[in-house]
């Protein structure tokens, strides 16, 4: 169970996160359909910068002294990385879109295109293969959180809750939940997310009232673009052993259903989410969930073939999509670029 | 007084020369990111840069190198019929997603369709034993079997978005990968697995297999060691079909309207929800043209474990239509250039140390600079006015890119 449940957040934290960024574009006005480019782009500068520093050799050493307060810093600063250099590549879809007032699906559809391009292109270059990893060593023995690191034995019984939450986890996990909360709650409590909001149902009214509404539009795609790229880092690390392949298994694509689903609402997507982590998990694990704890591997044991479990989150999205879609409420004003003609 | 207008200021040539216009910035921008890798990577020099950029541009003319190890150029058989050959399935795509558009769909399905086409068409072609029945009916079997299993697979986000008003865009990625994962199941259980040359794993046999092939009507005759068929021709056959089909009946014109403005469309009586199913269809039915094109042209295998990637060729159909501003004649031209790029990115990789990747950047440049055609068509006309003059340049270039954006619009509500 406890596994269960840690392989859900695995796989519903990175949508969870980019779903928010999509909120962000969304909400400010801009469709940003380049989520999965930008993952693909944050995922590679990610492993890269794990990789590079990794060569440099300065967390050998504190790998040998056990220094995971260090270890796990590196981490967050390669998520600060991720994140910046993800919203500088959003910035190509922001100048399209609302300095050129660009078509700004075919403008994220070029994003998408151009990022497992330039991707590959590289790690080409680096690597001489299409994958790149890192310099040595695995994810999991580098920058997972493990009980041992809070003291307890090896062999130590934990309770549920500790087991849970506390071994084999990545610290990501918990970052990204206290950024999606943060986030949300500036989107609805502050000034700047007010703006950034009215910026996606009325424009026209908005900068009546002295909003800057290019700046906002800029705000909410290079906000999205950093979570997104984040997102890409954290989805590499934790289900693909931090390596990069130019593919994120179109998890920026899922993170629009589930924005979609969630109806734009932070609260909505947290729970779409894990709906769909869960779904996800299944696909990946589903031979080795044992839910009760008994040795017997259920769904193994109903003998349906593993693509029927690789399929079942994109065909839950289409079904939920259609009995939701009645009541499903978009920004008024996203996708159309801004004209101040029109006020 | 009936005067026409000057070709400078026709709303065509624009088009033509903002897609020309795009097409060199592409190219340009992958000239400097292999400059600046030649620069910067210690294991390479502004020579191998030099040679690199000489193939994006002249790749399809190139003939490897000579004696002394200089890149040597001229006319290459091989190059030219692979490049037709490879231009068969863009081309379908490219009129596949040019279809959709002109109803106001954007059709990012089309890898979801062209596999769709693909499993069907393998397993009619592969199934019906070639000593029972003639192997030219087979043939046309798997090739109209393609096409009905893509307009299926292109009908599905079709009526959710008619019926339901889901999001086209958002429904096709989700059919691209059930459609991806049903095509492995499929073949998974089937025993169609190539099982005889076992030097390769999860490859599906080739249609040549059962003496299914398509016939290759004399190109191979022009074009000497290629791998070209009649496949082109029919593909050219199918262009100029929905040509016709867009410009001269009143079911093309429907589906037009329907783009231009749902509603007013469904006001003038104009049946708004069996246009955009019908548009998906035929926009699936290109699509699984393509993947029955290319794969019953004997000479390739289908890799089938493919629940994890998309075909590219499905993808890549967006800039074939884009370029081609969504005509489906110049769909065929766009679609050469875009397998011609192929076959440079080919050379790129066997002569030189970069890779093929590099195409597929300057294809996402070319994209991304269509999605601002506009600014580049309005740039192209103010700059024809300051020569010529013409009062309306301006006025004729404004109702044309609107659709996309009204339909980015329509589709989210």
């Amino acid at each position: 169970m406890s596994f269960l449940i840690r392989q859900t957040l695995i796989y519903a934290v990175p949508l969870m996160i980019v779903a928010l960024a999509g909120v962000f574009a969304e909400r400010s006005g801009i469709i940003n359909l380049a989520l999965e480019g930008i993952m693909i782009f944050g995922a590679f500068i990610g492993v890269l910068f794990v990789r590079l520093v990794q060569q440099w050799g300065w967390f050998d050493a504190a790998k040998q002294m056990d220094n995971w307060v260090a270890l796990q810093g590196f981490v967050l600063l390669t998520m600060a990385v991720s994140a910046v250099l993800g919203a500088v590549f959003s910035l190509l879809l922001a100048f399209a879109a609302i300095n050129l007032k660009a078509d700004q699906t075919i403008g994220g559809t070029a994003l998408n295109l151009m990022a497992p391009a330039l991707v590959l292109f590289l790690i080409r270059l680096i690597a001489n293969q299409n994958t790149l990893q890192m310099a040595t060593g695995d994810a999991a023995s580098w920058f997972m959180i493990k009980k041992t690191m809070f003291g307890f034995d090896k062999k130590a019984k934990l309770g549920f809750l500790a087991s849970t939450f506390l071994d084999k986890v990545y610290i990501t996990t918990y970052v990204c939940i206290l950024v999606f909360i943060v986030l949300s709650i500036i989107l609805y409590k502050t000034r700047f997310g007010l703006r950034l909001r009215s910026c996606g149902e009325n424009p026209q009214a908005a900068d009546s009232l002295g909003i800057n509404v290019v700046k906002m539009r800029y705000a909410g795609v290079t906000i999205s673009g950093a979570l997104a790229g984040m997102g890409g880092f954290v989805y590499a690390l934790t289900t693909a052993n931090c390596a990069s392949t130019g593919d994120v298994a179109g998890f920026g694509f899922l993170a629009l259903a589930v924005m979609i689903f969630g109806n734009w609402k932070p609260l909505n997507i947290a729970g779409a989410a894990l709906l769909f982590g869960l779904f996800k998990c299944i696909a990946a694990a589903y031979a080795s969930i044992d839910i009760n704890g008994d040795g017997v591997f259920l769904l193994a044991n109903i003998g349906l073939n593993a693509n029927f479990y690789r399929l079942l989150p994109y065909l839950i999205t289409l079904i939920v999509l259609a009995f939701t879609s009645k009541s499903s409420r978009a920004p008024k004003a996203e996708g159309i670029p801004y004209d101040k003609g029109q006020r | 007084m009936k005067k026409k207008t000057p070709l400078m200021q026709r709303d065509g040539t624009r088009s033509v020369l903002a897609s020309l216009l795009s097409i060199i910035i592409g190219m340009a921008a992958g000239a400097v990111v292999v400059l600046l890798v030649g620069l910067f990577n210690k294991s390479m020099s502004l020579k191998t840069a030099w040679e690199g950029i000489r193939i994006i541009f002249l790749g399809i003319i190139s003939t490897g190198r000579n004696a002394a190890g200089a890149l040597t150029f001229g006319f290459n058989p091989v190059n030219f019929g692979n490049m037709l050959f490879r231009a068969t399935p863009l081309i379908l795509t490219g009129l596949s997603v040019a279809v959709a558009y002109k109803t106001g769909l954007f059709n990012i399905g089309a890898p979801g369709q062209y596999l769709a086409g693909t499993a069907a068409t393998l397993f009619i072609a592969l199934e019906i034993p070639s000593s029972v029945v003639p192997a030219w009916l087979i043939w046309i079997l798997a090739f109209l079997g393609g096409m009905a299993a893509g307009a299926l697979w292109g009908a599905i986000p079709g009526m959710m978005k008619a019926l339901l008003n889901i999001n086209e865009v958002l429904a096709c990625i989700m059919t691209n990968w059930i459609s991806a994962n049903l095509v492995t199941w499929a073949f998974d259980v089937s025993n169609l697995k190539n099982t005889v040359e076992n030097t390769k794993t999860a490859y599906i046999y080739k249609t040549s297999f059962n003496g299914v092939q398509t016939p290759k009507m004399f190109l191979d005759k022009i074009f000497p060691g290629s791998q070209v068929n009649g496949g082109i021709l029919i593909a050219i056959a199918l262009a100029i079909l929905m040509y016709i089909i867009f410009t001269k009946t009143t079911f093309g014109y429907e589906l037009k309207a329907c783009g231009a403005n749902r509603h007013a469309a469904k006001y003038a009586g104009i049946k708004d929800k069996r246009s955009i199913v019908l548009s998906m269809a035929i926009a699936g039915a290109m699509s699984g043209a393509a993947g029955a094109l290319y794969y019953l042209a004997g000479n390739t295998e289908f890799y089938w474990s493919t629940y994890q990637s998309l075909p590219a060729t499905g993808f890549n159909g967006i800039p074939v239509a884009l370029l081609a501003v969504c005509n489906p004649i110049a769909v065929i031209f766009t679609g050469m250039f875009m397998s011609m790029l192929d076959i440079a990115g080919l050379q790129l990789t066997n002569l030189t140390a970069y890779n093929e990747y590099i195409t597929d950047v300057i294809i996402s440049v070319i994209v991304y600079l269509s999605a601002f055609s506009l600014v580049i068509k309005l740039w192209l006309g103010g700059r024809t006015k300051k020569t010529g003059d013409g009062p309306d340049a301006n006025a004729e270039t404004g109702p044309a890119p609107a659709v996309g954006a009204a339909a980015g619009k329509e589709a989210q509500k």
